[in-house]
């Protein structure tokens, strides 16, 4: 071909005009508010991500021809095209046109006329270039994707106790993007702890778990906000962290902590992932009452008295079980987070390790449970060390609402 | 005879065995034959009064007992009894 027969792009252009139907970002705007126009924006992704006409259809120009029957199928179908300026939108007008769309107009001025105009305009919250690479394999996948990953990041989640079962759940959550976590735990490590509470190290011992699981979460992933409430939750303080987050993980080692989580959880409409562990053998639930299921009183309305059941302390545990356990709470915070796939609310998972079994029981609501049923009798949070049968003890400390050490 | 699934507090009773057979027509009648094979079971699982302690659940084919006839559930040959300690241990 000699250089003759080209045309420059300001003469193409020239071309399209003539023979392109152009409107205005006001006709467009007419248009849009009786619903007479679909609008595809051919803009790149970094340039939709800054801004976009609400209700437009993003297809980079690239993939125009290929996509488009996918959101219009009508050839006949007004069709307006926009880009940022209305130049790349008339050579996308012309390529729909050559599909055979009779009805395709090109937006003068583009998105930046329409700015201009003060026309409003949606900024999508998207995730960073580094995001997408961290988070790839999950937003990969449809009942993840983009929107769920930006609602794991969105999310609080509060662990109860950052030992045996918080450690696996926190590394996990914070690894998937779970953008705020809060620990409550009073405790500093010691060295039995690390045969199974991978979230510390050696050189923690002794420090405050809070600080040591910060630390961990920090390295493995910056973008999650660590909340340390070093203190024990009590009926002093707990409604107060809890009412912080969207759904708490219980992962204590004690009856008291366990029915005090379970009725201010209860009471403030929390969903509770729940489990426990002993020796070979793990249990993990969900009790969620706002969606009609049970609670941890509907399966154990009393506590056993002191001394009746052994602690991990006493009886011992195998390292990898929290692991295990821990990650199958974890599992079911995100899919809570996410509204995907079949909670365990109303089924009590077993773990059998020696046995290498999994096992499920149907747990039903008590119509009479006094905490969660229609008629109940405990309607604030009581002294869960009496109702346990054990002294009751004055809190020393407590966090305030910013999850800082208060003298009470 | 049934199947009975034993916790792991309750294994001592059973020479650590998960996995013990019993029989009896209902969950009472179980639970003594249950103290006969393995004596001590029984006051793990019951009050004074016989009745099941309320930090125990058991089910039968995966249904808690309260929820069917309590102590008077009807069990059959080849039906799953599991007994559900409440274990606080997270830590």
């Amino acid at each position: 071909m000699s250089s003759s027969n080209l045309i420059t792009s300001s003469e193409l252009l020239a071309k399209l005009r003539k023979e392109i139907k152009e409107i205005s970002v006001h006709e467009l705007k007419q248009q849009l508010e009786n619903n007479e126009v679909t609008l595809i924006d051919i803009r790149g992704l970094e340039e939709w991500d800054q801004g976009h006409v609400k209700g437009s259809i993003h297809i980079p120009r690239g993939f125009l021809e290929l996509q488009i029957e996918t959101h219009v199928r009508d050839c006949e179908q007004p069709i307006a095209i926009t880009c940022a300026g209305g130049v790349r939108s008339l050579l996308g007008a012309r390529d729909l046109e050559t599909m055979g769309y009779t009805n395709v107009a090109s937006v003068a001025g583009g998105f930046t006329g329409w700015k201009h105009a003060g026309y409003p305009f949606d900024v999508p919250r998207t995730l960073s270039k580094e995001q997408r690479e961290r988070y790839s394999r999950h937003t990969i996948m449809p009942e993840v994707g983009e929107e769920g990953q930006l609602k794991l990041l969105d999310a609080k989640v509060l662990l109860i106790g950052a030992g045996g079962l918080g450690s696996p759940a926190a590394i996990y959550l914070a690894a998937a993007g779970v953008g705020t976590l809060g620990i409550v735990d009073y405790d500093v490590v010691d060295t039995s702890n690390l045969q199974r509470q991978i979230i510390h190290r050696l050189e923690d011992v002794d420090k405050p778990k809070t600080e040591s699981a910060a630390r961990t979460i920090a390295q493995l992933n910056p973008d999650i906000k660590v909340i340390g409430h070093r203190t024990q939750l009590t009926s002093y303080n707990a409604f107060d962290i809890i009412s912080q987050y969207d759904i708490v993980i219980n992962g204590s080692d004690n009856f008291p902590t366990r029915y005090l989580v379970n009725d201010a959880c209860t009471l403030l409409g929390k969903a509770l992932v729940d489990a426990s562990i002993f020796r070979f053998e793990g249990q993990v639930t969900v009790f969620d009452t706002t969606k009609g299921g049970p609670c941890y009183r509907c399966l154990y309305p009393d506590p056993p008295p002191p001394g009746e059941v052994p602690s991990c302390a006493e009886g011992g545990v195998l390292g990898v079980l929290p692991g295990i356990v821990g990650s199958l709470e974890a599992v079911e915070a995100i899919k809570l987070i996410l509204g995907q796939g079949e909670s365990l609310v109303g089924r009590l998972l077993l773990y059998d390790a020696l046995d290498a079994e999994f096992r499920e029981l149907n747990i039903r609501k008590n119509p009479d449970c006094p905490v969660c049923s229609d008629h109940p009798t405990v309607t604030e949070l009581i002294d869960y060390n009496e109702f346990c049968g054990l002294p009751s003890v004055e809190p020393v400390v407590a966090a305030n609402g910013k999850g800082e050490l208060i003298a009470v | 005879m049934a199947t009975v699934r034993i916790p792991s507090p309750l294994r001592r009773y059973t020479n650590n065995q998960s996995k013990v057979e019993s029989n009896g027509a209902n969950i009472a009648q179980l639970i003594e034959n249950l103290e006969s094979q393995y004596p001590g079971v029984k006051s793990r699982l019951c009050d004074d009064s016989g009745q099941i302690k309320r930090y125990v659940n058991i089910f039968v084919n995966g249904e808690e007992i309260r929820t069917l006839q309590g102590n008077e559930t009807a069990v059959s040959d080849k039906d799953e009894v599991s007994i559900i300690p409440a274990m606080a241990g997270g830590l």
